[in-house]
């Protein structure tokens, strides 16, 4: 795992200038993750949507590395297709140094339209790794709803109204569904953490084969909170088990933090306006709860997988 | 040169074997299956140093070739019907990325209802998506198509991708007689891929695919298009080289008896043999008939055509697809409009036929040269749109 001073020496592969929101935890996310690949020479593909789009404005690019945007639904069957060229040109002694491919995509990019794109990826065994910025809507377009989104948030086509509460269904747990294509190593990460998500992609990056990583990347446009408040949410999301920080390494799970006490979720839940609903105007309880007994059963299965399976 | 007998697919096959791409990316579709199965078993057999991805779906095939094809690999893949179309978001974004993808398409109609033979509503479909789209008549002409597009496409002028088209079952599983070149001829006419600049040369990185907006986009495009259209200078260069090398001749569209005709069909793909029958049959009763056979019809030789077609009275249009309501089918639009500025009036109609597969005769080709007599006496007011052997 490199230093916070080697990793502030470093050169990363994407720069400042480009026009995020200030205190989007997409651009911190892709910053740790670059300077986490800084020793490697690495090739990048990028789905449509806010990191995207942001960041290479013709004529301008913040990136420093070899980069590609195909669609919003195939950057793992574009990373798929530049990898392969490149074992084929290798292969026949084309090209001679060692590369790296790095694919990333949004929620929206990842649990939804791409799911298929990046479930043939993994299937194929590819040699990358694709992380996941998950802000938990699709951020880009004006934050409607993904299967990313949690429970009784409200976005624009899952608001809030007379008689519904935001999104009326738990998100959908892509780690799971990622970790069940039997692919060397998945693990899930929040921007708060640099060092275990540097930590963790560092490690990817030494395996061969497909990786996943699912960042939790907080947003504060779509979630409705201060820019300065980005990490302290992101450190929320784990300290109240909403988010937990953890690894499936060839089959062997491992939470990586668990906290002393978990805090109640209602502290994550109440500095961000996207929840208002449920403490104004009167507080709804029973919703608060069902989140809170969510976030249980999903602690406790994923304690006995780590008991059972490692 | 070796004599085979050879279905459209395998003749195909056979050429992607002696190209022999880097990558190839693909997913199998009725009638174009076979192309993806005897190649990989090349693969299988060690016959070809190509990687072959078995993508998930057409949309992530032709998303693996845009990123093979990013990287500097010669990259084909091969397709049709559905799968064309469920490609098409990124078939916009091949050429507008500049990558010279080469993919042979079987014609196949579009679903509802579904259907698995031939007609031509996929690639017609496919036709604004900025490809350059060459159509075959034959086993023989799928053949030398396919070698001489990859020089076409991968001209660094050009940078275009594109699509060679066989007409469902009839090419795709007809067997012919064709010449087949040996490896070392046709590897040395496509020469070896050199990409102008590559996404895996990381001391000289660069960003593909940003995000362009009303300051640049539309130069972009424009570029793209002059590119597509300067390739016609280069199919008929390399067309000159393919003949003197493999002693086949090839140009935008092939003239037949055309020159003295006064009523002439225009067409692409295998119906172009059946009119050849029916000119010859009505000559033989004295009709100045002729035919315009179609090769290219992206680029569009706009020009060429109107040249080409002077002289004649009357033409009709033979288009196997429909465009639901529109001004007759696409080739009718495009050689209606080509011709509109010459100064003899010309006579244009379209006729729909072969959808679905629905086989046309020589029989009814005769008829639709008498009925273009008919229709276009000058007392008569025109039907400008037939439906050929249609049922009532
Ligand atoms: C096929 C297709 N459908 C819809 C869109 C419009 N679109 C662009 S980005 C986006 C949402 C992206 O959401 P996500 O992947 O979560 O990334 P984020 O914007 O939140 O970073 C949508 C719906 C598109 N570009 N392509």
């Amino acid at each position: 795992m490199s230093s916070l001073k080697e990793l502030s020496q470093r050169k990363g592969g994407i720069t400042s200038g480009h026009r995020l929101c200030s205190g989007c935890g997409a651009g911190i996310m892709a910053r740790q993750v670059m300077l986490a690949a800084g020793n490697y020479k690495v090739v990048v593909a990028c789905a449509t949507g806010c990191l995207e789009v942001a960041t290479t404005i013709y004529p301008y690019s913040a990136w420093k590395v070899p980069w590609i945007h195909n669609a919003f639904e195939n950057a793992a069957a574009t990373i798929s297709g530049v990898e392969t060229a490149y074992k084929s040109l290798k292969k026949q002694g084309k090209i001679k140094k060692d590369l790296k491919f790095l694919a990333f995509g949004g929620d929206g990019g990842t649990y939804d339209i791409g799911l298929q794109s990046l479930s043939g990826a993994l299937e194929r065994g590819h040699d990358f790794l694709y992380i996941c910025y998950d802000n938990e809507a699709y951020m880009n377009t004006g934050i409607q709803r993904s299967s990313a989104t949690p429970k009784y948030a409200a976005t624009t086509t899952s608001p809030y109204g007379e008689v519904i509460s935001g999104k009326r269904e738990f998100r959908k747990n892509i780690t799971e569904i990622v970790a069940a294509h039997n692919i060397p190593y998945v693990a899930q990460t929040a921007v708060g953490y640099w060092n275990d998500l540097v930590t963790k992609v560092e490690k990817a990056l030494e395996v061969k084969g497909p990786k996943f990583i699912n960042i939790f990347t907080p947003c504060q446009l779509g979630w409705k909170y201060g820019p300065e408040k980005t990490l302290e949410i992101g450190k929320l999301a784990v300290e109240t088990g909403f988010w937990p920080l953890y690894e499936v390494e060839n089959g062997k799970y491992k939470i990586n933090y668990k906290p002393q006490e978990k805090k109640p979720v209602e502290e994550f839940l109440k500095i961000q306006k996207r929840f208002n609903h449920l403490f104004k105007p009167e507080r709804k309880e029973k919703l608060i709860q069902e989140i809170q007994d969510n976030i249980e059963k999903g602690w406790t299965e994923l304690e006995k997988k780590e008991k059972c399976l490692n | 040169m070796i004599k085979k007998a050879l279905t459209g697919n395998e003749v195909i096959a056979e050429a992607m074997r002696q190209i022999e791409p880097d990558v190839i990316a693909a997913y199998p579709i009725t009638p174009a299956t076979e192309i993806v199965q005897i190649f990989s078993q090349f693969v299988a057999d060690g016959k070809v140093k190509t990687e072959f991805i078995p993508a998930e779906s057409e949309h992530s095939a032709i998303s693996c070739c845009v990123g093979s094809s990013a990287a500097g690999a010669r990259t084909m893949t091969a397709t049709s019907s559905q799968g064309l179309a469920l490609m098409h978001e990124i078939l916009h974004i091949a050429p507008g990325l500049r990558l010279p993808i080469i993919m042979p398409v079987v014609n196949r109609a579009l679903s509802s209802p579904i259907n698995i033979h031939c007609d031509h509503s996929d690639t017609m479909n496919a036709r604004d998506t900025g490809w350059i789209q060459i159509y075959s008549e034959n086993v023989q002409e799928a053949y030398d198509n396919l070698i001489q597009i990859v020089r076409i496409s991968e001209n660094k002028n050009i940078l275009i991708p594109s699509m060679v088209m066989t007409d469902g079952f009839v090419i795709s599983h007809g067997m012919e007689n064709v010449e087949i070149a040996e490896d070392r001829k046709v590897k040395d006419f496509v020469g070896e891929y050199k990409p102008v600049q590559t996404i895996l040369d990381t001391d000289n990185p660069f960003t593909l695919g940003s995000l362009a907006l009303f300051d640049s986009y539309f130069e972009i495009k424009r570029a793209q298009e002059k590119a597509i259209i300067n390739s016609k200078k280069i199919i008929l260069e390399i067309a000159e080289e393919f003949k003197r090398k493999f002693g086949r001749e090839y140009g935008y569209f092939e003239k037949y008896k055309l020159d003295d005709a006064k009523i002439a069909l225009v067409a692409i793909g295998s119906i172009s043999g059946t009119i050849k029958d029916a000119v010859d049959s009505l000559r033989g009763k004295g009709k100045k008939v002729g035919l315009l056979k179609l090769r290219v019809f992206r680029p569009f030789p706009a020009e060429e055509i109107k040249e080409a077609l002077k002289n004649t009275k009357a033409i009709g249009i033979l288009d196997r697809s429909l465009s639901f309501s529109g001004q007759g089918g696409p080739i009718f639009s495009e050689i209606r409009s080509a011709v509109f500025d010459l100064k003899e009036k010309l006579f244009v109609l379209d006729y729909i036929y072969g959808l679905g597969g629905r086989d046309t005769t020589q029989k009814e080709i005769e008829e639709i040269f008498n009925n273009i007599e008919l229709e276009t006496r000058e007392d008569r007011t025109i039907d400008l749109i037939k439906y050929v052997g249609l049922k009532n």
